[in-house]
Protein backbone atom coordinates (compact mmCIF):
# COMPACT_ATOMS: atom_id res chain seq x y z
CA UNK A 1 0.00 0.00 0.00
CA UNK A 2 1.29 3.48 -1.11
CA UNK A 3 -0.50 6.81 0.52
CA UNK A 4 0.67 10.37 -0.79
CA UNK A 5 -0.34 13.52 0.48
CA UNK A 6 -1.25 16.35 -1.84
CA UNK A 7 -2.42 20.18 -2.05
CA UNK A 8 -5.03 21.39 -4.02
CA UNK A 9 -6.24 25.12 -3.02
CA UNK A 10 -4.26 24.80 0.54
CA UNK A 11 -6.53 21.32 0.67
CA UNK A 12 -5.02 18.35 1.98
CA UNK A 13 -5.60 15.13 -0.04
CA UNK A 14 -4.61 11.74 1.05
CA UNK A 15 -4.48 9.29 -2.15
CA UNK A 16 -4.02 5.49 -0.99
CA UNK A 17 -3.24 2.38 -2.98
CA UNK A 18 -3.38 -0.81 -2.84
CA UNK A 19 -4.95 -2.85 -0.21
CA UNK A 20 -6.21 -1.48 3.13
CA UNK A 21 -6.36 -4.16 5.56
CA UNK A 22 -5.54 -5.42 9.03
CA UNK A 23 -1.97 -4.98 8.27
CA UNK A 24 -2.01 -1.76 6.16
CA UNK A 25 -4.61 0.36 7.85
CA UNK A 26 -2.26 1.19 11.03
CA UNK A 27 -0.49 3.34 8.47
CA UNK A 28 -3.77 4.90 6.90
CA UNK A 29 -4.36 6.19 10.51
CA UNK A 30 -0.98 7.55 11.57
CA UNK A 31 -0.90 9.54 7.95
CA UNK A 32 -4.25 10.65 8.85
CA UNK A 33 -3.94 11.70 12.57
CA UNK A 34 -0.36 13.42 11.11
CA UNK A 35 -1.92 15.52 8.55
CA UNK A 36 -5.01 16.56 11.24
CA UNK A 37 -2.83 17.37 13.87
CA UNK A 38 -0.80 19.96 11.50
CA UNK A 39 -4.05 21.83 11.98
CA UNK A 40 -5.79 20.18 9.03
CA UNK A 41 -9.32 20.87 9.33
CA UNK A 42 -10.70 19.74 6.16
CA UNK A 43 -9.15 16.25 4.18
CA UNK A 44 -10.29 14.29 1.28
CA UNK A 45 -9.90 11.00 0.80
CA UNK A 46 -8.81 9.37 -2.70
CA UNK A 47 -9.58 5.93 -3.40
CA UNK A 48 -9.16 5.34 -6.40
CA UNK A 49 -6.66 2.99 -6.63
CA UNK A 50 -7.53 1.21 -3.61
CA UNK A 51 -8.02 -2.71 -4.78
CA UNK A 52 -9.29 -3.82 -1.27
CA UNK A 53 -10.69 -2.39 1.57
CA UNK A 54 -11.42 -4.62 4.65
CA UNK A 55 -13.44 -3.21 8.07
CA UNK A 56 -10.51 -2.22 9.66
CA UNK A 57 -10.09 0.34 6.39
CA UNK A 58 -13.55 0.99 6.90
CA UNK A 59 -13.34 1.86 10.75
CA UNK A 60 -10.22 4.13 10.14
CA UNK A 61 -12.01 6.51 7.95
CA UNK A 62 -14.89 6.09 10.39
CA UNK A 63 -12.65 7.23 13.57
CA UNK A 64 -10.95 9.72 10.75
CA UNK A 65 -14.41 11.03 10.01
CA UNK A 66 -15.30 11.58 13.52
CA UNK A 67 -12.23 13.74 14.09
CA UNK A 68 -12.74 15.73 11.75
CA UNK A 69 -16.56 16.28 12.57
CA UNK A 70 -15.49 17.09 16.01
CA UNK A 71 -13.19 19.68 14.52
CA UNK A 72 -16.10 21.10 12.76
CA UNK A 73 -14.22 20.21 9.37
CA UNK A 74 -15.13 17.88 6.30
CA UNK A 75 -13.93 14.43 5.45
CA UNK A 76 -14.97 13.51 1.89
CA UNK A 77 -13.96 10.49 -0.02
CA UNK A 78 -13.88 10.49 -3.34
CA UNK A 79 -13.34 7.89 -7.12
CA UNK A 80 -14.44 5.37 -5.17
CA UNK A 81 -14.39 1.77 -7.27
CA UNK A 82 -17.36 -0.59 -7.34
CA UNK A 83 -15.70 -3.03 -4.53
CA UNK A 84 -15.17 -0.43 -2.44
CA UNK A 85 -18.29 1.42 -2.85
CA UNK A 86 -20.12 -2.19 -2.16
CA UNK A 87 -17.83 -2.13 1.41
CA UNK A 88 -19.07 1.11 2.26
CA UNK A 89 -23.06 0.45 1.14
CA UNK A 90 -23.24 -2.99 2.92
CA UNK A 91 -21.77 -1.52 6.29
CA UNK A 92 -24.72 0.96 5.33
CA UNK A 93 -21.87 3.81 5.73
CA UNK A 94 -22.43 5.06 2.48
CA UNK A 95 -25.27 7.13 4.17
CA UNK A 96 -22.83 8.37 6.87
CA UNK A 97 -19.80 9.17 4.60
CA UNK A 98 -19.62 12.17 2.47
CA UNK A 99 -18.87 10.40 -0.99
CA UNK A 100 -18.17 12.46 -3.76
CA UNK A 101 -17.57 11.06 -7.50
CA UNK A 102 -14.83 13.78 -8.70
CA UNK A 103 -11.69 16.00 -7.00
CA UNK A 104 -13.71 18.95 -7.88
CA UNK A 105 -16.69 17.61 -6.25
CA UNK A 106 -14.87 17.16 -3.17
CA UNK A 107 -13.34 20.29 -3.37
CA UNK A 108 -16.78 22.08 -3.64
CA UNK A 109 -17.75 24.54 -0.74
CA UNK A 110 -14.01 23.17 1.45
CA UNK A 111 -12.74 25.67 3.00
CA UNK A 112 -9.04 25.60 2.98
CA UNK A 113 -7.60 25.62 6.72
CA UNK B 1 -15.33 -21.91 -15.11
CA UNK B 2 -10.93 -21.59 -14.94
CA UNK B 3 -11.11 -20.95 -10.87
CA UNK B 4 -9.07 -22.78 -8.42
CA UNK B 5 -10.17 -24.95 -5.72
CA UNK B 6 -10.01 -22.76 -2.74
CA UNK B 7 -9.89 -25.87 -0.14
CA UNK B 8 -8.69 -29.35 -2.00
CA UNK B 9 -9.16 -32.43 0.16
CA UNK B 10 -7.41 -35.65 -1.67
CA UNK B 11 -8.01 -38.88 -0.13
CA UNK B 12 -8.49 -37.90 3.37
CA UNK B 13 -8.13 -40.92 5.96
CA UNK B 14 -8.76 -41.05 9.74
CA UNK B 15 -8.86 -43.34 12.74
CA UNK B 16 -10.07 -42.86 15.95
CA UNK B 17 -8.21 -45.77 17.65
CA UNK B 18 -8.70 -48.88 15.64
CA UNK B 19 -12.12 -47.12 14.15
CA UNK B 20 -12.33 -45.62 10.30
CA UNK B 21 -14.27 -42.42 10.85
CA UNK B 22 -12.84 -40.52 7.63
CA UNK B 23 -12.14 -42.96 4.86
CA UNK B 24 -11.09 -41.58 1.40
CA UNK B 25 -12.49 -37.91 1.52
CA UNK B 26 -12.11 -36.28 -1.93
CA UNK B 27 -13.30 -33.12 -2.31
CA UNK B 28 -12.95 -29.69 -4.03
CA UNK B 29 -14.55 -26.55 -3.13
CA UNK B 30 -14.61 -23.21 -5.24
CA UNK B 31 -13.67 -19.41 -3.72
CA UNK B 32 -17.51 -18.33 -3.06
CA UNK B 33 -19.30 -21.08 -2.85
CA UNK B 34 -21.60 -22.48 -0.18
CA UNK B 35 -20.99 -26.34 0.84
CA UNK B 36 -22.73 -27.63 3.12
CA UNK B 37 -21.48 -31.29 4.46
CA UNK B 38 -24.78 -33.18 5.28
CA UNK B 39 -25.15 -36.63 7.15
CA UNK B 40 -26.47 -38.35 10.28
CA UNK B 41 -24.94 -38.07 13.71
CA UNK B 42 -21.70 -39.81 14.17
CA UNK B 43 -20.80 -39.93 10.14
CA UNK B 44 -17.61 -38.24 10.39
CA UNK B 45 -18.54 -34.67 9.02
CA UNK B 46 -17.52 -32.55 12.16
CA UNK B 47 -14.60 -34.72 12.17
CA UNK B 48 -13.70 -33.82 8.52
CA UNK B 49 -14.26 -30.01 9.63
CA UNK B 50 -11.96 -30.02 11.88
CA UNK B 51 -9.31 -31.45 9.87
CA UNK B 52 -10.35 -28.53 7.57
CA UNK B 53 -9.39 -25.89 9.58
CA UNK B 54 -6.24 -27.84 10.88
CA UNK B 55 -7.43 -28.82 14.43
CA UNK B 56 -7.29 -32.79 13.92
CA UNK B 57 -4.53 -34.38 11.91
CA UNK B 58 -5.38 -36.82 9.15
CA UNK B 59 -3.69 -40.86 9.54
CA UNK B 60 -3.19 -39.88 5.77
CA UNK B 61 -4.32 -37.48 2.91
CA UNK B 62 -3.83 -33.86 2.26
CA UNK B 63 -5.86 -30.78 3.07
CA UNK B 64 -5.00 -27.90 0.77
CA UNK B 65 -6.56 -24.71 1.39
CA UNK B 66 -5.91 -21.80 -0.92
CA UNK B 67 -2.93 -24.25 -2.59
CA UNK B 68 -1.41 -24.77 0.51
CA UNK B 69 -1.08 -28.64 2.29
CA UNK B 70 -1.87 -27.88 5.92
CA UNK B 71 -1.36 -31.26 6.60
CA UNK B 72 2.56 -30.95 7.11
CA UNK B 73 2.34 -27.04 8.85
CA UNK B 74 3.51 -26.73 12.03
CA UNK B 75 1.36 -24.76 14.64
CA UNK B 76 2.79 -21.14 13.90
CA UNK B 77 2.48 -21.86 10.59
CA UNK B 78 -1.44 -22.90 10.97
CA UNK B 79 -1.63 -19.79 12.93
CA UNK B 80 -1.05 -17.29 9.90
CA UNK B 81 -3.45 -19.31 7.90
CA UNK B 82 -5.93 -19.43 10.46
CA UNK B 83 -6.12 -15.32 10.27
CA UNK B 84 -8.68 -15.66 7.37
CA UNK B 85 -10.22 -18.01 8.59
CA UNK B 86 -13.38 -17.51 10.94
CA UNK B 87 -14.91 -20.47 12.84
CA UNK B 88 -18.55 -20.60 14.32
CA UNK B 89 -18.54 -23.81 16.80
CA UNK B 90 -21.46 -25.51 17.78
CA UNK B 91 -22.27 -24.48 20.87
CA UNK B 92 -21.14 -20.66 20.02
CA UNK B 93 -18.04 -20.87 22.48
CA UNK B 94 -18.48 -17.27 23.62
CA UNK B 95 -16.21 -16.35 26.75
CA UNK B 96 -18.89 -16.07 29.56
CA UNK B 97 -16.56 -13.85 31.60
CA UNK B 98 -16.25 -11.29 28.66
CA UNK B 99 -18.50 -8.91 27.40
CA UNK B 100 -20.07 -9.53 24.38
CA UNK B 101 -17.80 -6.56 22.44
CA UNK B 102 -14.60 -8.41 24.12
CA UNK B 103 -15.80 -11.31 22.73
CA UNK B 104 -16.02 -10.40 19.35
CA UNK B 105 -12.61 -8.11 19.76
CA UNK B 106 -10.42 -10.89 20.59
CA UNK B 107 -9.16 -12.24 17.38
CA UNK B 108 -8.34 -8.38 16.92
CA UNK B 109 -6.64 -8.21 19.72
CA UNK B 110 -4.85 -11.31 19.72
CA UNK B 111 -3.69 -11.82 16.17
CA UNK B 112 -2.92 -7.74 14.69
CA UNK B 113 -1.27 -4.65 15.89
CA UNK B 114 -4.09 -2.25 15.45
CA UNK B 115 -5.10 0.76 17.48
CA UNK B 116 -8.06 -0.09 20.61
CA UNK B 117 -10.14 2.98 18.95
CA UNK B 118 -10.19 0.78 15.44
CA UNK B 119 -11.17 -2.70 16.86
CA UNK B 120 -14.03 -0.76 19.51
CA UNK B 121 -15.02 0.48 15.92
CA UNK B 122 -14.65 -2.76 14.00
CA UNK B 123 -16.43 -4.58 16.80
CA UNK B 124 -19.45 -2.57 16.84
CA UNK B 125 -19.58 -2.84 12.73
CA UNK B 126 -19.66 -6.71 13.11
CA UNK B 127 -22.13 -6.60 15.81
CA UNK B 128 -24.52 -3.94 13.53
CA UNK B 129 -24.00 -6.35 10.88
CA UNK B 130 -25.33 -9.76 12.46
CA UNK B 131 -28.23 -7.64 13.85
CA UNK B 132 -26.98 -6.76 17.95
CA UNK B 133 -26.30 -3.26 17.34
CA UNK B 134 -25.91 -1.78 20.89
CA UNK B 135 -25.36 -5.24 22.40
CA UNK B 136 -21.22 -5.13 23.54
CA UNK B 137 -21.83 -4.26 27.13
CA UNK B 138 -24.15 -7.47 27.11
CA UNK B 139 -22.29 -10.33 28.87
CA UNK B 140 -23.40 -13.81 27.45
CA UNK B 141 -25.18 -14.96 29.80
CA UNK B 142 -27.86 -11.88 29.28
CA UNK B 143 -28.88 -13.24 25.68
CA UNK B 144 -30.80 -15.91 23.89
CA UNK B 145 -29.45 -18.51 22.23
CA UNK B 146 -30.13 -16.98 18.83
CA UNK B 147 -28.21 -13.83 20.04
CA UNK B 148 -24.97 -15.87 21.19
CA UNK B 149 -24.95 -17.64 17.66
CA UNK B 150 -24.95 -14.11 16.14
CA UNK B 151 -22.13 -12.68 18.32
CA UNK B 152 -20.25 -15.84 17.77
CA UNK B 153 -20.85 -15.03 13.92
CA UNK B 154 -19.80 -11.65 14.91
CA UNK B 155 -16.52 -12.89 16.30
CA UNK B 156 -16.08 -15.34 13.23
CA UNK B 157 -16.03 -12.62 10.87
CA UNK B 158 -13.97 -10.31 12.83
CA UNK B 159 -11.02 -10.47 11.06
CA UNK B 160 -12.91 -10.44 7.66
CA UNK B 161 -11.97 -13.84 6.74
CA UNK B 162 -11.81 -15.64 3.40
CA UNK B 163 -13.54 -18.81 4.73
CA UNK B 164 -16.08 -19.24 7.21
CA UNK B 165 -16.53 -22.47 8.78
CA UNK B 166 -19.78 -23.46 10.90
CA UNK B 167 -20.69 -26.65 12.88
CA UNK B 168 -24.11 -26.78 13.18
CA UNK B 169 -25.14 -23.45 13.21
CA UNK B 170 -28.67 -23.71 13.66
CA UNK B 171 -28.26 -26.40 16.46
CA UNK B 172 -30.60 -26.30 19.57
CA UNK B 173 -32.75 -23.39 18.12
CA UNK B 174 -36.19 -22.94 17.67
CA UNK B 175 -37.04 -23.08 13.74
CA UNK B 176 -37.70 -19.15 13.43
CA UNK B 177 -34.48 -18.71 15.00
CA UNK B 178 -32.64 -20.87 13.00
CA UNK B 179 -34.08 -19.18 9.40
CA UNK B 180 -32.90 -16.25 11.33
CA UNK B 181 -29.40 -17.17 11.22
CA UNK B 182 -29.65 -19.00 8.16
CA UNK B 183 -30.51 -15.58 6.63
CA UNK B 184 -27.62 -14.42 8.14
CA UNK B 185 -25.10 -16.50 6.90
CA UNK B 186 -26.54 -15.64 2.82
CA UNK B 187 -26.41 -11.92 3.76
CA UNK B 188 -22.84 -12.20 4.69
CA UNK B 189 -22.04 -14.50 1.86
CA UNK B 190 -23.39 -11.95 -0.52
CA UNK B 191 -21.97 -9.13 1.08
CA UNK B 192 -17.93 -10.52 1.29
CA UNK B 193 -18.03 -13.30 -1.20
CA UNK B 194 -16.87 -15.32 1.55
CA UNK B 195 -16.56 -19.13 0.83
CA UNK B 196 -18.64 -21.03 3.31
CA UNK B 197 -18.41 -24.37 4.60
CA UNK B 198 -21.36 -25.59 7.10
CA UNK B 199 -21.61 -28.68 8.62
CA UNK B 200 -25.45 -29.45 9.44
CA UNK B 201 -28.12 -32.37 9.33
CA UNK B 202 -30.87 -29.42 9.01
CA UNK B 203 -32.47 -30.14 5.45
CA UNK B 204 -34.37 -26.80 5.32
CA UNK B 205 -30.90 -24.86 6.15
CA UNK B 206 -29.39 -26.87 3.01
CA UNK B 207 -32.62 -26.31 0.82
CA UNK B 208 -31.57 -22.16 1.82
CA UNK B 209 -28.24 -21.99 1.63
CA UNK B 210 -26.28 -24.35 0.11
CA UNK B 211 -24.72 -24.15 -3.69
CA UNK B 212 -23.69 -27.60 -3.37
CA UNK B 213 -24.16 -30.68 -0.70
CA UNK B 214 -21.38 -33.53 0.07
CA UNK B 215 -23.62 -36.14 1.45
CA UNK B 216 -21.58 -37.91 4.32
CA UNK B 217 -22.48 -41.75 5.21
CA UNK B 218 -19.78 -43.88 7.13
CA UNK B 219 -17.03 -41.79 6.51
CA UNK B 220 -17.29 -41.41 2.87
CA UNK B 221 -18.91 -38.63 0.84
CA UNK B 222 -22.00 -41.12 -0.75
CA UNK B 223 -23.33 -38.28 -3.12
CA UNK B 224 -22.33 -34.85 -4.12
CA UNK B 225 -24.21 -32.08 -6.29
CA UNK B 226 -26.80 -28.92 -5.73
CA UNK B 227 -29.51 -29.67 -3.55
CA UNK B 228 -31.92 -31.00 -6.98
CA UNK B 229 -29.39 -33.44 -7.87
CA UNK B 230 -29.06 -34.95 -4.88
CA UNK B 231 -33.24 -34.44 -4.52
CA UNK B 232 -33.27 -36.84 -8.00
CA UNK B 233 -30.64 -39.42 -6.97
CA UNK B 234 -31.00 -42.68 -6.92
CA UNK B 235 -29.53 -43.80 -4.11
CA UNK B 236 -31.18 -45.04 -1.37
CA UNK B 237 -29.54 -43.40 1.30
CA UNK B 238 -29.42 -40.29 -0.47
CA UNK B 239 -33.29 -40.98 -0.82
CA UNK B 240 -34.11 -41.83 2.61
CA UNK B 241 -31.91 -39.05 3.93
CA UNK B 242 -34.20 -36.47 1.42
CA UNK B 243 -37.06 -38.16 2.41
CA UNK B 244 -36.62 -38.68 5.58
CA UNK B 245 -37.46 -42.42 6.25
CA UNK B 246 -36.55 -44.14 9.21
CA UNK B 247 -34.39 -47.16 9.39
CA UNK B 248 -36.01 -50.45 8.87
CA UNK B 249 -36.39 -51.91 12.34
CA UNK B 250 -34.42 -55.15 12.39
CA UNK B 251 -35.27 -57.78 15.49
CA UNK B 252 -33.40 -60.99 16.24
CA UNK B 253 -35.78 -62.26 18.17
CA UNK B 254 -33.77 -64.58 20.29
CA UNK B 255 -31.01 -62.07 20.76
CA UNK B 256 -33.43 -59.17 21.72
CA UNK B 257 -35.74 -61.94 23.86
CA UNK B 258 -31.81 -62.64 25.55
CA UNK B 259 -31.09 -59.27 26.00
CA UNK B 260 -34.61 -58.39 28.12
CA UNK B 261 -33.94 -61.81 30.27
CA UNK B 262 -30.44 -60.65 30.69
CA UNK B 263 -28.90 -63.67 29.49
CA UNK B 264 -27.06 -61.92 26.56
CA UNK B 265 -24.73 -61.69 29.81
CA UNK B 266 -24.57 -65.19 30.40
CA UNK B 267 -21.52 -67.60 29.14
Amino acid sequence: MELEVFKKNDVAILKISGDVDLYSSPQVRNKILALLAKTQKNLLVNLKDVSYMDSSGVATLVEALQLTNKRGGKLRLYHLGPAIRDVFELSRLDKVFDICETESQALNGIIAE
Amino acid sequence: MNKKPIIEIKDLVTYYGSRKVLDGINLQIMPGETMTILGRSGCGKSTLLRHIIGLSKPSSGKIFLKGQDITILTENQMLSIRRKIGMLFQGGALFNSMPVGDNVALPLREHTELEDSTIQIMTRMKLDQVGLAGFEDFMPAQLSGGMKKRAALARAIAMDPDMLFCDEPSAGLDPIVAVGIDHLILKLKKAFQMTIVIVTHELASVFLIADRVALLDEGRIIALGTVEELKNSTNKKVQQFFNRIPDPEKIDKDSYLNSLVGENNKL
